[in-house]
């Protein structure tokens, strides 16, 4: 059963005023993954991680986190989870370092003895060391997102639920944050990061699960992502009904047709042939090629319209 | 690190009591509280200055007025002047910070998923509140009994059933008021706590709890509503006024202090009851 560090049945958050956020999501992030929780703002990723940390209570369905019910065994499962939920949030008139000792203080499990070197591992790991003694109302957007990461890591983690950890953040701290999660990782801890940016999700992540209105419209992993951008030819030609059908003999499928080009799914077939048999058939090839399409696309496929992948 | 031995349980787990020191530092580094603090001690300065230029001790209050001026005089006659309101501002003004204050800034969350269980966290809460609720009624009492001393030498104390007290004697009943004073302020703070766990815009939370303060002592003048007062923790306030008395009769003392304890009660599991079930969406 341990296969699956977070995994949700019919997942349900309907609020009070009767808005529907969250329907029968049925999540599945395997163990040593980097699961990257993707969707627009407003699809219900925030309300989806609120219910796994037991934040919010879902209307009906079950969780199960590090192979524990939610939020019934929350005080044992959450040590072992660290969280960056919906933007970071301290006392503004308090040092981040003593932010970070408040966190610490809160822990059960934390002894005092260790309290200080804990605190300033974390500092250190996200870069904010030189910054600490400054009160937390001064630090800027990305710093205040790096204390936000620090506390995440306070303690060693067996799974990190980042919500927009690179929100914020300049290019620098982007790939800073990229190489922390993909050390994690490595380390063994199994990351879930929510985001609305396609491309960064593709950069680090090595599975996916996609989120539009509230309901999870895919998940899996990037290799089966992969097999879902099959790629396509399509020839420009004048007499593109002509060949439509010579395509259509080839026995390739999704076979498309606009004015002065048609396209197909090519499968199996080695572009070459379809060259030959077009121009046996007296199509006039003006152009040809072969192209795989982006993986954009392949979400704007899977998710129906609407995807605003570049945020 | 393996993923199993972050798994493994850390066995002995502490009692929580850094989360209140956590707490407690919070709310006394807050500039804020501090210069309530500040404000408070100054005004047995002013009681006690006003009795010694220009007349009798607690003049506004008829309790202490038939009472020669003397140094437990200045404490009590401080904390007859500061119950009413000043004391309820200070509380209110934490305890409606206490959770709503943090639901707003966002720290709630992160306090939960630490995690935190919400009794525990509500339980710390409280039990910084008793704190600052016994240090915000002592610091006055004691500052007025000790500006008291100075300004008014004499040793000997008549109360107002017309004995006579000794010093000695005198300050033990002033701790005693002390302490039944802000056992009243603690199940004020208790409904300010419950209060505190409606709203996430923690002004609201002070301004209402300071409101209730207020009507509860507006309707408790009102005669034709005396069947309620029983039920408001403001009727009990002055009960202090007994420690002035020889013997000291502790039958209305320990009716208020009953009462009071009744709020923390009531209060307490309310605003547990509330915390406990609410969705955490700030």
């Amino acid at each position: 059963m341990a296969a699956f560090e977070i995994q949700t049945r019919a997942l349900t958050k309907r609020f009070r005023g009767g808005q529907l956020a969250v329907s029968s999501v049925d999540l599945a992030v395997p163990a040593g993954a980097v699961f990257g929780f993707l969707g627009p703002n407003g699809s219900g990723k925030t309300t989806t991680i609120r219910m796994l940390l037991g934040l919010v209570f879902p209307t009906a369905g079950e969780i199960s986190l590090l192979g524990s019910p939610m939020p019934a065994a929350a005080a044992a499962v959450l040590p072992g989870v660290g969280s960056l939920v919906e933007g970071p949030a301290f006392h503004p008139y308090l040092s981040g370092r003593a932010n970070l000792a408040r966190l610490d203080a809160a822990d059960r499990r934390a002894r005092r003895r260790g309290a200080r070197s804990r605190v300033q591992l974390a500092l250190e790991r996200v870069g904010l060391a030189a910054a600490a003694e400054k009160r937390y109302r001064n630090y800027s957007l990305g710093m205040r997102q790096r204390l936000g990461i620090a506390a995440a890591l306070l303690q060693p983690r067996r799974l990190l639920i980042l919500d927009e950890p690179t929100n914020g953040l300049d290019p620098q701290g982007t790939r800073e944050v990229r190489h922390l999660i993909a050390e994690l990782a490595r380390d063994g801890s199994t990351v879930f990061v929510s985001s609305h940016l396609l491309s960064e999700v593709e950069q680090m992540c090595s599975h996916v699960g996609v989120m539009r209105t509230g309901s999870l419209v895919w998940q899996g992993s990037m290799t089966e992502l992969a097999a879902e951008q099959r790629a396509r030819v399509s020839v420009e030609t004048a007499d593109s009904s002509l060949a439509k059908a010579v395509l259509a003999d080839l026995g390739l499928s999704e076979i498309r047709e606009d004015v002065g080009s048609a396209s197909a799914v090519i499968g199996a077939r080695r572009p070459e042939d379809v060259v030959v048999a077009l121009v046996a058939a007296g199509v006039g090839v003006r152009a040809f090629t072969v192209a795989k399409p982006r993986l954009e696309d392949v979400f704007v496929q899977l998710t129906g319209e609407g995807f605003d992948v570049s945020g | 690190m393996s993923a199993a031995e972050v798994l493994a349980p850390a066995g002995r787990t502490g009692l929580g009591g850094r989360l209140l020191a956590s707490e407690l530092t919070l709310i006394l580094r807050r500039r804020r509280n501090q210069l309530l603090l500040v404000a408070l001690a100054a005004i047995p300065l002013a009681i006690g200055l006003a009795t010694r230029f220009a007349g009798s001790a607690g003049s506004r209050d008829s309790v202490l007025s038939g009472l020669t001026n003397n140094g437990v005089v200045v404490g009590f006659g401080t904390l007859v002047a500061v119950l009413p309101i000043f004391l309820p501002l200070v509380v209110s003004v934490v305890a409606g910070d206490s959770v709503a204050g943090e639901a707003n800034l966002g720290t709630l969350r992160y306090l939960l998923i630490v995690p935190v269980s919400r009794t525990r966290l509500l339980a710390s809460k409280f039990a910084a509140l008793v704190a600052w609720c016994v240090l915000m009624t002592a610091v006055p009492a004691l500052i007025g009994l000790l500006i008291g001393v100075i300004l008014f030498p004499n040793a000997q104390i008549t109360v107002l059933s017309g004995n006579q007290i000794g010093l000695a004697d005198g300050s033990a009943r002033l701790l005693v008021a002390i302490g039944y004073g802000a056992l009243m302020m603690i199940g004020f703070a208790a409904l300010a706590l419950f209060i505190s766990t409606l709203t996430e815009v923690p002004i609201a939370a002070m301004a209402t709890a300071l409101t209730l303060a207020v009507v509860m002592q507006v309707l408790d003048l009102v005669s034709a509503l005396h069947a309620i007062h029983p039920w408001l923790i403001s009727h009990y306030f002055f009960n202090i006024s007994d420690l002035l008395r020889a013997p000291v009769d502790f039958s209305r003392l320990q009716h208020g202090a009953l009462v009071a304890l009744g709020y923390v009660l009531v209060f307490w599991t309310a605003a547990w009851a509330r915390l406990s079930t609410k969705d955490i969406s700030s």
